[in-house]
C-alpha cells in the first residue's frame, strides 16, 4: 500500500461540534490503513487536549481516554500551537497527553511537508 | 435581562455584543464557558463588566471540558435548576447563538 | 432492532450491535456468539475480556491491526497473530469479537 503523509488539522473545541471526535475517527482509520499520520491543535484545537475531562453531565463520551490508545495505532506526531495554549491561559502540562509544542510558523511549515491536509 | 452565550469566545465576538447592550446577565454555557477560564484572553473584558453584568457558567460544561477548577473569580458556577431560575428571575432573554 | 435473553429484551442496531453497551452481560455474550454461530471456548473469553478492557481504558473497539499487536503483548505472541484471531472468529476478530463484547463496530472496520 502506497503511504502518505496525512495531517489533521484539529481548530475546534470539543462537545460543542462533533468536529473534534470526527477528526479522531479519520485518523484512527488512516492509522488502521497504515498511513503516517499527524494531527495539528490550533486555535480552539488545543481545548481538545486539556486535561480532567468529565462529561457525565452532558451524556457525551469523554475522548480524553482515546489520545492514549493513538499510540497503539503508531500515531505519535501531536503537534500544538504554543501561542494558541498562551492565549487560552493553558501550557503543556494542561494537556492530557505528551505532544509537541511548536510556533505557529513552524506547523506551517510541517504542513507544507504534508500530502494530504484534513481539516476540522 | 438575561444574555446566553454558548461559542468559544475565540470563535465569536459574542461576549462584545453582550456588553455593548449595557447591563444585565450573562449566563456561559456549551463552548461559551471558555470565557470563564482564568488567564484567558477574555479575562479583563470580564472583569471590566462586572460592575454592570453578572456572571454565571453552566457546571456540567465547566466539568465537561476540564476547566471547572479554572473558572475567575466573580463568575458564578450554576447546575441545570440555577439556569431555569436565570431564565424564570430574569424578564427577556437573548441567546447568541 | 432488538434480541431477547431469558424474557429480556436488548436494543441491537441494524447490524446486530448492542446499542446500549450497559445491556452486556455474559448471557447476551452468549446468545450474540451463537447467533454469529460461534462457540465461546476460554479462548474466546480471553478475547472478549480483552476487548472490554481495551474499551474501558480507551473509549474505543481497536482495529484488527491494533487488536493483533495488543493482545500478543499481553497473551504472548502466539496469540497475537491474525490466524489465532480468525481461527476463533472466523468472520473478522474486530468485527465478530466487539459485537460478541457488546462493543461498537471498530471504527474503520467496513
Amino acid at each position: 500500500m502506497t503511504t502518505k503523509k496525512f495531517m489533521m488539522v484539529n481548530r475546534k473545541a470539543p462537545y460543542g461540534t462533533i468536529y473534534a471526535w470526527e477528526a479522531l475517527e479519520v485518523v484512527l482509520i488512516a492509522a488502521a490503513f497504515e498511513q503516517d499520520v499527524s494531527l495539528a491543535f490550533l486555535d480552539d484545537g488545543v481545548f481538545q487536549l486539556k486535561k480532567g475531562h468529565n462529561t457525565k453531565g452532558i451524556e457525551v463520551k469523554a475522548f480524553e481516554k482515546t489520545w492514549g490508545a493513538l499510540e497503539d495505532y503508531d500515531v505519535t506526531k501531536l503537534y500544538v500551537s504554543q501561542e494558541a495554549l498562551a492565549e487560552r491561559g493553558l501550557t503543556a502540562d494542561d494537556l492530557a497527553v505528551p505532544v509537541e509544542v511548536l510556533s505557529r510558523a513552524d506547523i506551517g511549515k510541517l504542513m507544507e511537508e504534508q500530502d494530504v491536509l484534513l481539516s476540522f | 435581562m438575561l444574555h446566553i452565550i454558548n461559542k468559544s469566545p475565540y470563535d465569536r465576538p459574542a461576549l462584545d455584543s453582550v456588553l455593548a447592550t449595557g447591563e444585565g446577565a450573562i449566563l456561559l454555557i456549551e463552548d461559551g464557558v471558555y470565557a470563564a477560564v482564568k488567564g484567558g484572553a477574555e479575562e479583563n473584558k470580564i472583569k471590566g463588566a462586572m460592575g454592570k453584568f453578572k456572571f454565571y457558567a453552566l457546571t456540567v460544561d465547566l466539568e465537561a471540558r476540564g476547566i471547572a477548577d479554572r473558572v475567575m473569580d466573580g463568575i458564578t458556577a450554576v447546575d441545570y435548576a440555577g439556569f431555569v431560575d436565570l431564565v424564570a428571575d430574569n424578564k427577556t432573554c437573548q441567546s447568541w447563538l | 432492532m432488538a434480541i431477547e435473553v431469558n424474557g429480556k429484551s436488548y436494543e441491537t442496531d441494524e447490524e446486530g450491535y448492542l446499542v446500549n453497551l450497559g445491556d452486556w452481560n455474559e448471557d447476551v455474550a452468549g446468545f450474540l456468539a451463537q447467533q454469529e454461530g460461534v462457540n465461546l471456548t476460554e479462548n474466546h473469553w480471553e478475547v472478549i475480556n480483552f476487548l472490554r478492557d481495551y474499551y474501558n481504558e480507551f473509549q474505543i473497539a481497536p482495529a484488527v491491526r491494533v487488536l493483533t499487536k495488543a493482545i500478543g503483548k499481553k497473551l504472548g505472541a502466539d496469540k497475537g497473530n491474525s490466524q489465532y484471531l480468525y481461527e476463533l472468529f472466523p468472520y473478522g476478530p474486530a468485527k465478530q469479537a466487539c459485537k460478541i463484547a457488546g462493543l461498537p463496530k471498530p471504527t474503520g472496520c467496513v
